[in-house]
């Protein structure tokens, strides 16, 4: 047991009065004797052991100085702070993985069918697994977006799935984000970050690469452009350099080798999105779109709207242009249809949902309302259409005055909140000013849909909140992240997974990214490397007996003499 | 000029420009160690012993090894530690002639050599080596004039260009399938985000091989390098005969370029491996013919002692 892990156990242990304890992904005993560590991170947790904390300390410095060399920041308070990555990655084992992205893909599967109905046919009204209002009262809802569909169906190109695990070490679902999820660049530069400064933590340990994501992505947006075109022009559209993801933005447009555009780089032009070049207009056919619904177009949306290009959804109406995420996708990651999800799931696919929901109130019943309204001072309240923890209210820590003032608001609009119990979100060790901590995590697996089938991320982004027993784990609320190291081989070899798939066909087509790295160097046969020419040498450096230099050094002495 | 002075240019061009591709060639490829588990560690580093023309050990080889071989052992001729020490060693040689700048850079820098790099400080280590790499380009671009030994110095460092990214196509070609991937060898020259650019980010084996050897823009592409080299030939050397060239070096080096701008990709990639040593063969041999013509005398002379 290092010094590094020392004072762990008690803190691990001294919990606030009537509180579960949490599950702690690291550690399975709770007393300060127990602390055998499970066994998927018992390697890390031997290497880590034999780190002192000055030298993790150090390690987390150099980490910090090259995120913020890189631009990798947000802003805090108007001065460029290091997006915090703590040094303890969190381990899954690809067993357990299979099972979290088996949930993921069933729940991006079940959204995307709910959203080509709510913004067609609205069989789920008609059946009644759905009411009509929930639909037309979510404020995500638009209009403007009835009828568009893209070539190939997908509303959801990207999107993230927050998941947390209970008391229990259940995974649960948290809530879903299909609008512009974002988070992915950091999962990609933590993972270089990581094994640029803690090398040794990577031994033996068979980490998933997620290096992959761009190609995905591309591939997925490619694949959505009108009328099967052979060579869509992509671009990614961004609300420019004050965005906080304005670096995420960047390195995904960098990536993916397309242009990173604003809205002012486009303009409409007979039903066509051109962009602006210094060869005359260029016509696009597919827009990564980064920036709210609210800002796109002008036309239909906020007429104060600088960010977006006028006449964007008349184009993505006529077919012209993909729009990716589709507009008015917000309906189904409104809190309240969150509660419906499980039964979307059972209606639209006919399958048991994979991962449950967290228990929640919905405070339009009126029964609900009733308990939530007794209960208030042991609930978690959130706004339906918030996100990043915004307007989040914790029971237990909340004042006599702010509950008061809560009531009221329920009672006043019930339908723009729900309830839900406080949940002990799992724990892992992470590096505080006191030591080794334990802090409560997230993750967002990262899913991209391309019409054909849903691939996962390997991982996603871990959020962990800094403050000690805090449960708001969002980065605009001071959080930091972790690695995410889906460990172990892929026994299952399912489709969908790009390196299986390639190991299998690989010598056909061109390696693309890092699975096809893998793919084929795992292939490579360990015959004989042979050795090409030795580089030249001048003849005065070539290595040799130096007789030249010798003379020189013997008559400079002689001279002296 | 002296053609001392000149064939220290030469050199210092070459030295500096090899400090270069070697620290991002190792730089991508040990972290790709790290970053991919599936690589096999023994053969990966082999082949990179392979490219950078390094006889492999016997006994199983990490890491570190390959790190100690091509970064930090001052007894290895393929090392960035040889050739920072060289370069500095050249520019002593010419240090009346170089600017007081560029010295004073390649000074330190052989002087702040670490002796060790732990593996924590992998990057950073090759991150300053190409700092240092940069800053004296960047003295040499900026303040020279555009006189003999400025065309020494391009001339070294376009024929290591040309040669080191030739031995990196080489290893690709080793079997189609086998090799270090399109990706792989991009990311080595600092290549990718240029080659994303160009192409729309759809790495294939036709247009990775294109850019790196064909493209007319991309200036570690085998053909503006060797382009490169010529026009620098061709200034130092400014007589135009009426038939025929009559420099050797000239004359190789003008071969390989009309292959490369005439000969059809495909053609190429079926091939590569043969192509990409006489590659090889050629800037190697272009070296010699330099050497013979401009700087006859440099060779020191030296005495060995009669058998008995």
């Amino acid at each position: 047991m290092g010094e590094l892990f020392g004072g762990y156990a008690t803190a691990a242990s001294r919990r606030k009065r009537g509180r579960k304890a949490p599950f702690d992904e690291m550690f399975a005993g709770t007393s300060p004797a127990g602390q055998g560590a499970r066994p998927a991170y018992r390697e890390i947790f031997a290497a880590l052991a034999s780190l002192t904390q000055e030298e993790l300390r150090g390690r987390t410095d150099a980490l910090a100085s090259s995120y913020l060399a890189q631009g990798v920041t947000f802003d805090f308070a108007g001065e460029e702070r290091p997006f915090p990555l703590d040094a303890v990655p969190r381990v899954i084992e690809q067993h357990e993985w299979t099972h979290v992205e088996a949930g993921v893909k069933q729940r991006v599967r079940a959204l995307e069918a709910f959203l080509s109905d709510v913004y067609g046919d609205q069989n789920a009204v008609h059946d009644g697994v759905v009411p009509a209002g929930l639909i037309t009262s979510s404020a995500h809802f638009h209009r403007a977006a009835a009828g568009i569909t893209t070539a190939n169906g997908v509303r959801i190109q990207v999107s993230g799935i927050d998941l947390i695990r209970d008391e229990r070490g259940e995974w649960r679902v948290l809530e879903d984000n299909v609008r512009v999820p974002s988070g992915v660049s950091y999962v990609i530069s933590n993972r270089r970050m990581m094994a640029q400064t803690l090398p040794e933590l990577f031994r033996s340990m068979r980490v998933r690469p997620v290096g992959d994501y761009p190609y995905r992505l591309l591939q997925a947006l490619r694949a959505s452009a009108p009328g099967g075109m052979e060579n869509p022009n992509v671009v990614v559209l961004t609300p420019g350099v004050y965005n906080s993801a304005y670096f995420e933005h960047t390195l995904l447009a960098r990536l993916m080798g397309v242009e990173l555009v604003e809205g002012r780089d486009l303009f409409c032009s007979g039903g066509h999105v051109w962009m602006r070049t210094t060869s005359g207009p260029q016509r696009v056919d597919v827009i990564y779109r980064r920036i709210d619904d609210e800002f796109i177009d002008p036309l239909q949306f906020r007429v104060d709207s600088v960010l977006g290009t006028p006449g964007l959804m008349l184009a993505a109406r006529l077919g012209n242009v993909t729009i990716a995420n589709a507009i008015g996708n917000g309906v189904a990651d409104d809190k309240l249809v969150y509660t419906y999800v499980p039964d979307l799931i059972r209606y639209y696919l006919a399958e048991e949902p994979i991962l449950p929901n967290v228990d929640t109130w919905r405070l339009e019943e009126p029964e609900a309302l009733a308990e939530v309204l007794d209960r208030l001072d042991e609930l978690v309240v959130k706004p339906v259409d918030g996100s990043g923890g915004k307007g989040l209210v914790i029971g237990r820590d909340a004042s006599r005055k702010e509950l008061a003032e809560l009531r009221a608001r329920l009672i006043a609009d019930p339908r723009g909140w729900i309830a839900q119990p406080l949940v002990e979100l799992s724990t892992i060790p992470t590096l505080v000013d006191d030591g080794m901590r334990p802090r409560h995590v997230d993750l967002r697996p990262f899913a991209v849909n391309d019409g054909r089938d849903v691939w996962v991320l390997p991982g996603g982004l871990t959020r962990v909140a800094l403050a000690e027993g805090q449960l708001v784990v969002n980065s605009s609320q001071g959080g930091g992240s972790k690695d995410t190291w889906v460990v172990g081989t892929n026994l299952a070899g399912e489709p969908g997974d790009g390196t299986s798939e390639r190991r299998r066909g690989q010598a056909s087509e061109a390696a693309h990214g890092v699975a096809g790295i893998v793919a084929e160097q795992a292939a490579r046969p360990a015959s004989s490397v042979p050795v090409q020419r030795a580089p030249d040498h001048s003849a005065e450096d070539a290595p040799r007996s130096d007789q030249q230099q010798q003379q020189q050094q013997q008559s400079g002495e002689a001279a002296a003499c | 000029m002296l053609s001392r002075i000149a064939s220290s240019l030469f050199w210092i061009g070459r030295y500096i420009e090899r400090s270069d591709g070697t620290a991002r060639i190792l730089d991508v490829h040990l972290q790709l160690l790290l970053e991919d588990p599936w690589i096999d560690e023994d053969t990966a580093c082999r082949s990179l012993l392979g490219v950078m023309g390094s006889p492999a050990p016997e006994a199983a080889i990490v890491r570190e090894d390959v790190l100690r071989i091509l970064a930090v052992d001052r007894a290895a001729p393929a090392s960035i530690v040889y050739s920072l020490g060289s370069a500095r060693e050249n520019a002593r040689r010419a240090r009346e002639i170089i600017s007081s700048e560029l010295w004073e850079c390649l000074n330190t820098t052989a002087a702040r050599m670490p002796r060790r790099v732990t593996s924590d400080k992998v990057h950073e280590f090759f991150s300053w080596v190409r700092e240092r790499t940069a800053l004296a380009v960047g003295l040499m671009e900026s303040g020279a004039s555009r006189d003999e030994a400025w065309h020494f110095f391009t001339l070294g460092r376009s024929l290591e260009r040309a040669d080191m990214t030739a031995r990196l196509l080489a290893t690709r070609s080793l079997t189609e399938a086998s090799g270090p991937s399109w990706t792989t060898l991009l990311r080595s020259c600092g290549a990718y985000e240029a080659y994303l650019r160009t192409y729309r980010g759809v790495p294939s084996a036709r247009n990775a091989a294109e850019f790196l050897l064909h493209d007319r823009l991309f200036p570690r592409s085998i053909l503006y390098s060797v382009a490169r080299a010529v026009d620098s030939l061709a200034e130092i050397e400014p007589r135009l005969e009426r038939v025929g060239v009559s420099d050797q070096a000239a004359r190789m080096l003008g071969q390989v370029r009309s292959e490369l701008e005439f000969r059809p990709v495909a053609d190429v990639l079926d091939d590569l491996p043969a192509f990409m040593s006489a590659i090889q063969e050629a800037t190697s041999a272009a070296t010699t013919a330099v050497a013979l013509r401009y700087f006859p005398e440099t060779v020191a002379p030296s005495w060995t002692g009669e058998r008995a």
